[in-house]
């Protein structure tokens, strides 16, 4: 048997005009813990969706168990014992656990009739064995995300697999979920299998991985022993330079309350209260971040703030003056400016230019009039060439560059450009940096607490809990829809926030 | 990424797709002929002869065809405005054909019960049949903003409405049998004498004029003031403009009252200006329907839609060129069917490249 359970050797994938992988090798040794690290856009998934059969290489090998084989197909991979836990977990909402774990491959009685009975029986013999502590007989949507992802690796290991590779397993984590899986990881490597962990958050690859290829841009940067190396090393070999991963945030007084949310409820689209007499301020001068596990009423919440959802009870004011029942336009016209998380969805018309992009919130006031009273495009185009200078969005045909062609970190920057450029007194923040590359992360973090220096008042929403912990002033946790505890930055750890994320009351001053 | 760039381009270059697309319908259409047996040029005679008057087997010049097809375009081409508008703004308006109706029955009602005062009388007649379509649409704009009720499913239901309810009101006109109301005044008629000289008494009238102010008024409305701005917007993403303040509701009611308002223009000049009587409809015109084809061969631009309605007005006015030439008829049809089906396929295209799109750009932020 070869050293190496996974060899891939010199793959090449182009993409007509960009190259997704350029020769990039993979060696996982059997039975040991591979990270794979690199920025969005690395070209890690691509790799893995060769090594999956999604895709094809254009060039390469790959062995697996030492013997080359053309995996042409996902069925291929299966059967050669690789499975994969996505990022967004592929379960059916209202199946059980077991259903969902024998889906595809149910086992049979009698010639036809389900028999879950038994699948049940080795569902558990298999959770029992890997430390997978979950109820066979539960439905999925009444478990938590850790238990989800839970289910997933008891999908893969149902199926016989003795690779495993997972996508961002953490991303969807509470801090304390995140030990619990890397304890996980660990025993099923004790128990043999071999795990590849794609991910760019270094503190788990020093936590957990044996060894680390690293990519840039679709190159491959190398292969290192976890332990001879430290994170800033990583985070080097990941981004091709130094980076300095200090905020540089100055001290500041706060100033008067700007954006006050009381007892504000919210319902969803159909009709499930996602908050709950919630009660927040924040004020001038600062940062107030909002932490918590995904889908614990962040959403709704801001989307009230905007205007998107209506409230359904309780009042929003936005410098003394009630916004509650306001339209969105009234709202924004008062001074409030959003960076919303879904920037496709929200923050661009994809078809529309940079200039028109940048209009989108003022298009129709009178410095956007000519003497004939139209729409003078000739001055939206000359603004948004100097926010384009200013935020140095790169756009190959300028401010007539469509947004749809730019790139997630420059898609960002026009918004973040169009929002600061109208002088908001409250910036509703929603996970400005997800998806974007180190460079640009850096860039709208610094915005930011450029604009928490002019005295607005700002409003964070992340999943990321560095994030929070390093950008604002005070840290308002969040679970099930309200408000466990409102935090000052230093006087609360990572690890209380998670105990709170995870709706755990403690007795932490409300600040 | 770059690729996808790339291609997208030559999926945006819209006019030359449009262009080809035509070209590839006259191609299928050509072969259908030589397939039934017969000679595939002299459907291209009746169309020289649509366009230019020119008839190539007896070397004999006749403009009349001209003003016909002219004539011929303007209801294409306004209905064509009407899906067009609707579409511009992310609504999908199969109601032109009801709308159409409408302005043709107020425009018959207000020429034989209105006051026969020259000028006035057709122009009272015109904004009748204008204001009366952009109510027909207006309704459907109203329920879709409002309530959220589909405007295909509503405007379907409108189509027939309409027509019964032209039956009705027009069987109540003066001298109404079951197909025709007495003849209209003169004052009513937008007939223009000139155009009838110079074009050797072709129906071609004033109605082209209208067509052209609307053409110029739908660009301009689009391309120049903020309430197109906001229009366009909500129609390419509509929650984008919504979160950046857009009144994506207003927009919705309103694109289609002034979708409505084109289509029953176009009621009103087919009314006026290629009948002396009124018409008890038994069926629809077609106008309506046939405007949502022009519409997506000019990709819903003002030029492109006018362009689009000149060629389906060509081939209308072909028509029966082509049965005297033996080739039947229908084939229009078929190659108005092509042109249609050739398109769809290309916003198929389209879909499936921004899926395309889509999945690369998830696989770059790394979600699956």
């Amino acid at each position: 048997m070869s050293e190496y359970a996974i060899e891939m050797m010199g793959i090449t994938k182009t993409f007509p005009g960009v190259i997704a992988n350029d020769k990039v090798n993979l060696q996982v040794r059997e039975k040991e813990i591979h990270a794979l690290l690199g920025e969005n856009g690395a070209g890690k998934s691509t790799l893995m969706s060769i090594l999956f059969g999604a895709y094809s290489a254009d060039s390469g090998t790959i062995s697996i168990h030492g013997k080359q084989i053309e995996i042409k197909n996902p069925n291929i991979a299966t059967e050669l014992g690789i499975g994969m836990v996505h990022q967004h977990f592929k379960l059916v909402q209202n199946y059980t656990v077991t259903e969902n774990i024998v889906l595809g491959m149910e086992p049979t009685k009698m010639g036809g009739i389900l028999d879950l009975g038994t699948a049940g029986k080795r569902v558990a013999e298999i959770s029992n064995k890997y430390g997978l502590a979950v109820d066979p007989s539960s439905i999925i949507e009444e478990i938590t995300v850790g238990q989800q992802q839970r289910v997933e690796i008891l999908k893969t290991l149902y199926r016989n697999a003795n690779i495993i590779i997972f996508d961002e397993p953490t991303a969807v984590l509470t801090p304390q979920e995140v030990d619990e899986l890397m304890d996980i990881l660990r025993l099923l490597r004790e128990e043999g299998k071999t795990i590849i962990l794609i991910t760019h958050k270094l503190k788990e690859i020093k936590d957990v991985a044996d060894r680390c290829t690293v990519l840039r841009r679709g190159k491959y940067i190398g292969t290192v022993d976890v332990a001879s190396v430290t994170e800033q090393d990583l985070a080097e070999m990941m981004v091709g330079r130094s980076v300095n991963f200090e905020i540089d945030k100055p001290e500041m007084e706060a100033g008067e309350v700007v954006l006050s949310m009381q007892n504000v409820f919210v319902e969803n689209s159909s009709g499930l209260e996602k908050v709950k007499d919630l009660s927040l301020d924040v004020c001038a001068g600062e940062i107030v971040g909002i932490a918590g596990v995904d889908g614990n009423g962040q959403t709704e919440l801001l989307e009230a703030i905007i205007g998107l959802t209506p409230t359904s009870k309780g009042s929003i004011f936005l410098d003394g003056e009630e916004i509650t029942h306001l339209t969105i336009r009234d709202r924004i016209e008062r001074g409030l400016g959003y960076i919303p998380e879904d920037r496709h969805k929200y923050g661009l018309v994809g078809q529309f230019s940079i200039y028109e992009n940048c209009a989108l919130k003022n298009y129709y006031q009178d410095i956007y009039r000519n003497k004939y009273d139209l729409l003078d495009f000739a001055k939206m185009h000359s603004d948004a060439e100097v926010l384009i200078e200013q935020f140095d969005i790169r756009a190959g045909e300028g401010a007539l560059t469509p947004a749809a062609s730019l790139s997630g970190g420059n898609q960002q920057k026009v918004i973040v450009a169009r929002e600061i450029s109208l002088s908001p007194k409250v910036l509703v923040v929603a996970q400005p940096t997800r998806g974007l590359d180190v460079g640009a992360i850096e860039y709208i973090r610094k915005r930011i607490i450029e604009e928490r220096g002019k005295g607005r008042a700002i409003l964070l929403v992340s999943f990321e809990l560095d994030e929070i912990m390093n950008l604002c002033d005070r840290i308002a946790t969040i679970s099930k829809g309200s408000i466990v505890a409102v935090n000052r930055q230093h006087e609360v750890t990572e690890r209380e926030i998670g105990m709170m994320m995870a709706g755990s009351k403690k007795e932490e001053a409300i600040v | 990424m770059m690729h996808a760039k790339r291609k997208q381009r030559l999926l945006q270059s819209d006019a030359a797709v449009s262009v080809l697309v035509v070209l590839l319908g006259f191609l299928c259409g050509t072969i259908l002929i030589a397939l039934v047996g017969k000679n595939p040029l002299n459907m291209y005679k009746a169309l020289l002869q649509s366009v230019s008057g020119y008839n190539v087997d007896n070397g004999k010049m006749n403009v009349r065809y001209i003003g016909e097809t002219l004539n011929y375009s303007v209801p294409f081409i306004l209905c064509g405005l009407s899906m067009a508008f609707a579409n511009r703004v992310g609504l999908f308006n199969i109601g032109g054909e009801g709308q159409y109706i409408m302005g043709m029955t107020m425009a018959q009602t207000i020429a034989l019960l209105g006051p026969a005062i020259p000028y006035f009388h057709w122009m009272l007649a015109i904004l009748g049949a204008v204001v009366v379509g952009a109510f027909w649409g207006g309704i459907v704009g109203i329920l879709k903003a409002k309530y959220e009720v589909s405007e295909v499913v509503s405007t379907i239901m409108l189509n027939y409405i309409a027509l019964y309810l032209s039956r009705i009101i027009c069987l109540q006109l003066p001298g109404a049998t079951t197909y025709k109301t007495a003849n209209f005044p003169e004052t009513a008629l937008i007939g223009n004498s000139f155009f009838q000289k110079i074009t050797n008494n072709s129906m071609l009238n004033n109605g082209i004029f209208m067509m052209i102010i609307a053409v110029l008024l739908y660009w301009f409305i689009m391309e120049k003031t903020s309430l197109g701005y906001g229009m366009r917007a909500t129609g390419f993403n509509k929650e984008a403009a919504r979160a950046s303040g857009i009144p994506v509701v207003k927009s919705i009611a309103l694109s289609m009252a002034i979708s409505g308002a084109f289509a029953g223009l176009a009621g009103g000049i087919v009314a006026l200006g290629s009948f002396k009587y009124g018409r008890v409809l038994s069926g629809m015109d077609n106008y309506g329907f046939e405007g949502i084809a022009v519409a997506l061969v000019g990709n819903s631009t003002a030029l492109g839609t006018m362009l689009a309605g000149f060629l389906f007005g060509m081939l209308k006015n072909a028509q029966a060129l082509m049965q005297s030439k033996q080739i039947p008829k229908e084939i229009t049809f078929i190659i108005q069917g092509l042109i249609v089906i050739f398109i769809a396929l290309r916003s198929a295209l389209k879909l499936y490249q921004e899926y395309m799109d889509k999945r690369s750009l998830q696989k770059e932020v790394g979600v699956k």
